[in-house]
């Protein structure tokens, strides 16, 4: 048997919504169709009532979803593309993010952002939003890379008493398979060694593992040793792995989808810079998307975000230094 | 329209009002003496609207007020200590000094607190609702009051839209009182009536005169009713005038002579109490007492939260998620 990174996700719902009645989904066309992407397929028919289409007004998407969450529910809303969580954002940053801090009722809500780029995707179907929402106060903000994790920290997620901005990748959802699905699972909010070595350290997640993988292997080749770190979850982000890392490598790349100005990327260089200075053996370097809308074509796609090409020659450079 | 409101229910509201608007005066008194921090923002105007949504919800509903409901809150269990400790930024009031004035909730008890964004309530309302209907709890009703400016917010035009497709037993009071902020309606909408806009939904609309105690209670136990019935949403459209400063910042110039001078300029609290002695045939003392009384509880209670002091920041659990472990480490100083 094989299994997807998508239909971990659907598997991962199915499981809620059996074991938890508090667990519904809500979003534009989860219902008999079953998702933009086929996410909740044949979810409504087994859990009737309790896998929603939603009108296309993620406001109120979001916002219904604090008020289920106040009478004890366990929301899960789908956005059909992360791209659109922008018009749900006040709900998102100002109603669930500070609920439990103004009341101390919990908001335990998932909002799930199919994330990130696929080829002719475009600008306004492509985009990585975890940085906006790790910004605020409140939210946990994960970041699968693997089939395992999409099915467990989304099984976690909904059960966590906070609300959690899961961004699920796209170009993972067809591409990436395992065998089955897992049975035990690293916590939110603890990183994972994806791969040991000892040159140098790629912080990465997301489907930016996979590229980072490949760049480790072709180094391999060279004789270059290069540990890679799967941070899984971007809030909160898991220093004391990254430092321990560093410490043994003395060398930091970080790797993002996103775009560059303040994101994931620039977090971990500068925790790493004032926590773990004296590790460094060189300037840690940082690569991410380019600073432009994410493009159509595939040939500038292709090149806009990182690439496992482009994570060799940077780290080239770095090992280098 | 035929208004039958039993004399105690009428009292009761009445008492509300009157709770709310001596609440209301004195918490100007203290900002205008510099003790509250932040802004001051009144109902003066708007408590016979507001007290008639919070009278005709039972315990088990939902309430999102907005910022002149507080009448209503009254009305909907809300104790004067709460809204003091709230306002003067008790760590013992509902929000515990992390947030003030009329951001204020329980919403364990269906309260639930605003947000400033204005329209962002209706929705949360909304779901507390589908909440309860996937819970089996099919008698509760919810109520999300808004101004006329509001009205123009995507997020008031969304969850509308929501409730209609999901048939919510949901209460949208809109409190038309001819300004958002120094903005007149005729900047805020184009429509003749804002009823208009429930009509687009397929919502039923009730239109009222909110200086009127006795057709608000009327109009608003109505809805209430038809709500209960399963009849869906019901919009509810008062118009009256904020006899007031947006907030006590604000001397509000620029609200027109002739509205003031208007059937919509009239004060709800001088009209229920006409009817209170003429109608209802109170004696004068009875409400003279009445606002004795009220005036020293509001008074004991500001007293009492004077001395409760202000949070602890050192002591003070700076902790924005309900998993603990997760929240991150990093604060303002590292070192
Ligand atoms: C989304 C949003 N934009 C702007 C504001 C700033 N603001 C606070 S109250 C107010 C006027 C509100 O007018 P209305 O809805 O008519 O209510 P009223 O104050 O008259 O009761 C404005 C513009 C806000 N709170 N929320
Ligand atoms: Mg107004």
């Amino acid at each position: 048997m094989s299994i997807t990174y998508l239909e971990a996700i659907r598997e991962a719902q199915a499981y809620l919504l059996r074991n938890d009645p508090s667990v519904y989904i809500y979003g534009q066309d989860v219902g008999a169709f079953g998702g933009a992407f086929k996410a909740t397929k044949n979810l409504a028919k087994e859990f009737p009532g309790r896998v929603i289409d939603a009108p296309i007004s993620e406001d109120a998407m979001v916002g219904s979803a604090v008020g289920a969450a106040i009478e004890g529910m366990r929301p899960i809303i789908e956005m059909q593309f992360a791209d659109f969580s922008t018009v749900g954002f006040n709900q998102v940053v100002n109603q669930a993010a500070t609920l439990f801090w103004r009341t101390e009722v919990p908001c335990p809500l998932t909002l799930r952002l199919p994330s990130g780029g696929t080829s002719g995707g475009g600008p306004f179907h492509s985009q990585c939003l975890e940085s906006i929402y790790a910004r605020f106060p409140g939210l946990i903000v994960c970041t699968p890379a693997t089939v395992e994790d999409a099915y467990s920290m989304l099984i976690e997620s909904v059960m966590l008493n906070d609300p959690v901005i899961f961004c699920e990748h796209k170009y993972l959802y067809f591409h990436l398979k395992a065998d089955s699905l897992p049975q035990e699972a690293l916590p939110i909010g603890k990183a994972r060694i994806a791969r040991e070595g000892r040159d140098m350290t790629i912080v990465t997640y997301s489907a930016m593992l996979h590229e980072c993988l490949e760049a480790a292997a072709e180094m391999a080749q060279d004789g270059a040793e290069i540990e890679v770190v799967d941070l899984r979850t971007v809030k909160p982000i898991d220093t004391d792995t990254i430092i321990a890392s560093v410490a043994r490598t003395g060398r930091l790349l970080c790797v993002a989808e996103e775009w560059p100005w303040g994101g994931v990327n620039a977090e971990v260089i500068s925790r790493v810079v004032a926590e773990g200075f004296n590790l460094l053996d060189a300037p840690p370097q940082r690569i991410n998307a380019k600073d432009t809308p994410i493009p159509y074509h595939p040939d500038l796609w292709s090149v806009h975000r990182p690439t496992a090409q482009s994570i060799v020659a940077t780290a080239r450079q770095l090992l280098r230094n | 329209m035929n208004h039958q409101i039993d004399r105690k229910r009428f009292e009761r509201a009445y008492r509300y009002m009157l709770t709310a608007r001596i609440l209301d005066e004195r918490l100007a008194q203290l900002y205008r003496g510099g003790n509250v921090y932040g802004g001051v923002f009144l109902g003066k105007g708007q408590e016979a609207l507001s007290v008639s949504v919070g009278i005709s919800l039972d315990k088990g509903d939902v309430f999102a007020p907005l910022i002149r409901d507080g009448a209503g809150r009254l009305a909907f269990g809300e104790t004067i200590l709460d809204a003091l400790r709230n306002c003067l930024g008790s760590p013992l009031g509902p929000m515990r000094a992390r947030d003030g004035n009329v951001h204020r909730g329980k919403p364990r008890e269906g309260y639930i607190p605003m947000i400033s964004h204005l329209g962002a309530n209706i929705s949360v309302v909304n779901g507390a609702l589908m909440a309860k209907r996937m819970k089996g709890e099919t008698k509760q009703i919810g109520a999300a009051c808004i101004g006329d400016g509001a009205t123009s917010t995507g997020a008031f035009h969304e969850a509308l839209n929501q409730a209609a497709i999901e048939k919510l037993p949901l209460l949208l009071v809109i409190a038309n009182n001819q300004y958002a902020y120094s903005t007149p309606t005729s900047a805020q909408f184009a429509c003749k009536e804002l009823s208009l806009k429930a009509q687009g939904y397929g919502v039923s609309t009730h239109d009222v005169d909110g200086t009127d105690l006795k057709a608000c209670m009327t109009t608003l136990e109505k809805a209430a009713a038809l709500a209960r019935a399963g009849e869906g949403p019901q919009l509810i459209v008062a118009e009256l005038l904020r006899l007031c400063g947006h907030g006590e910042h604000d001397d509000a110039q620029y609200i027109s002579p002739k509205i003031k001078a208007s059937k919509v300029g009239r004060d709800c609290m001088d009209e229920a109490k006409k009817t209170l002695l003429k109608e209802y045939q109170y004696p004068e003392k009875d409400l003279d007492q009445w606002t004795t009384e009220t005036t020293d509880e509001i008074n004991q209670a500001i007293r009492q939260v004077q001395q409760e002091g202000g949070p602890d920041p050192f002591t003070h659990n700076w902790k924005a998620l309900a998993t603990r472990e997760l929240c991150e480490p990093l604060g303002s100083s590292t070192l």
